[in-house]
């Protein structure tokens, strides 16, 4: 612990020596958020990041959750489920969003479903694979070149009211939404020499 | 299923049939409240002129995707029975679709691969059927159990009815000739979206 790199002040429970058991992490907040929403369904494909998120949701019987083989397929789940009735997110990594460019046009684009994405965010603040700082570059002109609303989760405080505020806009609108976990809130993956 | 008894039927010995025969078939025995979800290109053509049901969804572009979005409706509306209606090539783009199914045993779904070895609308490409990949032993293994060659219509029928009736999730395969779709669907997507959850009961 006493070597570890530098984290951002307040925005990163799980990093600071000083975690007050009273502090909620981001992915509870996340968590709940969801299910104040009635987002039952939670398809991923994983990253370690979203490791505790993906934990959470698994051991709450609000939600059916489970691993899909591809991005695509999970997002094609998620579609289909809201057209059944059941709201949706896809947890993903910035790779995984990298697959994505022609099923969101083909599908919740086209078809006006609102599907939820949660993207961790791999290739930036100290990334050390460069085939993800690379494909990242590609995740926010393919987000604002389809004109799918996209907001960087940064700070904690405000992480409830972006999430929340970003599914309401989704369902009201039937447009899907793009949320991306900045390294600034969860700590993001560190390179261990 | 006697012919099952007796011989096994893999695509070296089922009959060669036609997509919208086949089609015709299987929406005449469909429940009405049944969800069909179509493939890209030629599955969802011949859905279309097998007649329109407000409980078939029309994908537009998304290949390979008619199995994962039928197996979200599945999850939002256990009661009702989904089918998915997708070409070989199709398939063979997201054969991982088939170990998630396995995966999460979705009761009242359904998958029905129309194979005619090719990709047909791009041109009749071969894919790797052609040449001998078993898109059924390749769903067993996936762990769906119940997938299995239809020999001919008869046992086409017999296999529709057990999937429609019984817990799946089932796989039904058709080796099928090179007949194109017999006309083509409506392109916009809003509107099959509208009238699909109307039909599933999702909209008023
Ligand atoms: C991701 C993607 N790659 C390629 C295409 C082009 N494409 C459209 S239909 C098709 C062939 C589909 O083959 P199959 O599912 O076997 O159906 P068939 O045409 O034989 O009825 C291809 C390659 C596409 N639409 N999307």
């Amino acid at each position: 612990m006493a070597s570890a790199a530098p984290t951002p002040s307040g925005t990163h429970p799980e990093a600071r020596a000083d975690a007050r058991a009273d502090v909620r992490l981001w992915h509870d907040i996340v968590r709940e958020t969801l299910k104040a929403n009635d987002v039952r369904l939670v398809t991923y494909v994983p990253d370690n990041v979203l490791k505790g998120l993906i934990a959470s949701v698994h051991a709450d019987p609000f939600f059916t959750a489970f691993a899909c083989t591809r991005e695509e397929e999970a997002l094609g789940i998620v579609a289909g489920a809201w057209m059944g009735g059941m709201r949706g997110i896809l947890l993903m990594q910035t790779s995984g969003f990298a697959t994505l460019a022609n099923v969101l046009a083909s599908l919740p684009v086209a078809f006006q479903i609102p599907t939820l994405m949660m993207i961790s965010e791999r290739g930036t603040l100290g990334e050390f694979n460069i085939g993800q700082a690379l494909v990242c570059r590609t995740m926010r002109p393919v987000l604002t070149s389809l004109a799918v609303e996209h907001h960087t989760l940064t700070r904690l405080d405000e992480l409830e009211f972006t999430v929340d505020r970003s599914i309401k806009q989704a369902m009201a609108t039937r447009a899907p939404v793009a949320l991306i976990l900045s390294p600034l809130l969860t700590g993001g993956k560190v390179f261990k020499a | 299923m006697q012919a099952s008894e007796t011989k096994p039927i893999g695509p070296g010995n089922a009959q060669v049939m036609n997509r919208f025969e086949l089609t015709k078939r299987l929406v005449a025995k469909l429940p009405e409240d049944a969800a069909v979800i179509g493939g890209i290109g030629n599955t969802n053509f011949d859905l279309w002129m097998a007649g329109r049901r407000p409980q078939n969804f029309y994908m537009l572009g998304s290949m390979g995707l008619a199995c994962p979005i039928a197996l979200g409706v599945a999850l939002a509306q256990p009661q009702r029975r989904v089918v998915a209606l997708e070409g070989d090539g199709s398939l063979l783009m997201q054969l991982g679709t088939l170990a998630t199914i396995a995966m999460l045993k979705p009761k009242n779904l359904t998958l029905i691969v129309m194979d005619n070895a090719a990709y047909q609308i791009t041109g009749g490409q071969p894919t790797a059927t052609a040449v001998g990949t078993d898109l059924v032993t390749i769903a067993r293994g996936a762990g769906i159990a119940q997938s299995a060659w239809a020999a001919d219509e008869e046992m086409f029928d017999e296999l529709a009815t057990q999937a429609l009736t019984k817990d799946g999730p089932w796989l039904i395969a058709a080796r099928i000739d090179d007949k194109p779709g017999t006309g083509t669907t409506d392109r916009d997507p809003v509107v099959i979206t509208d009238r699909f959850m109307r039909g599933l009961g999702t909209k008023k």
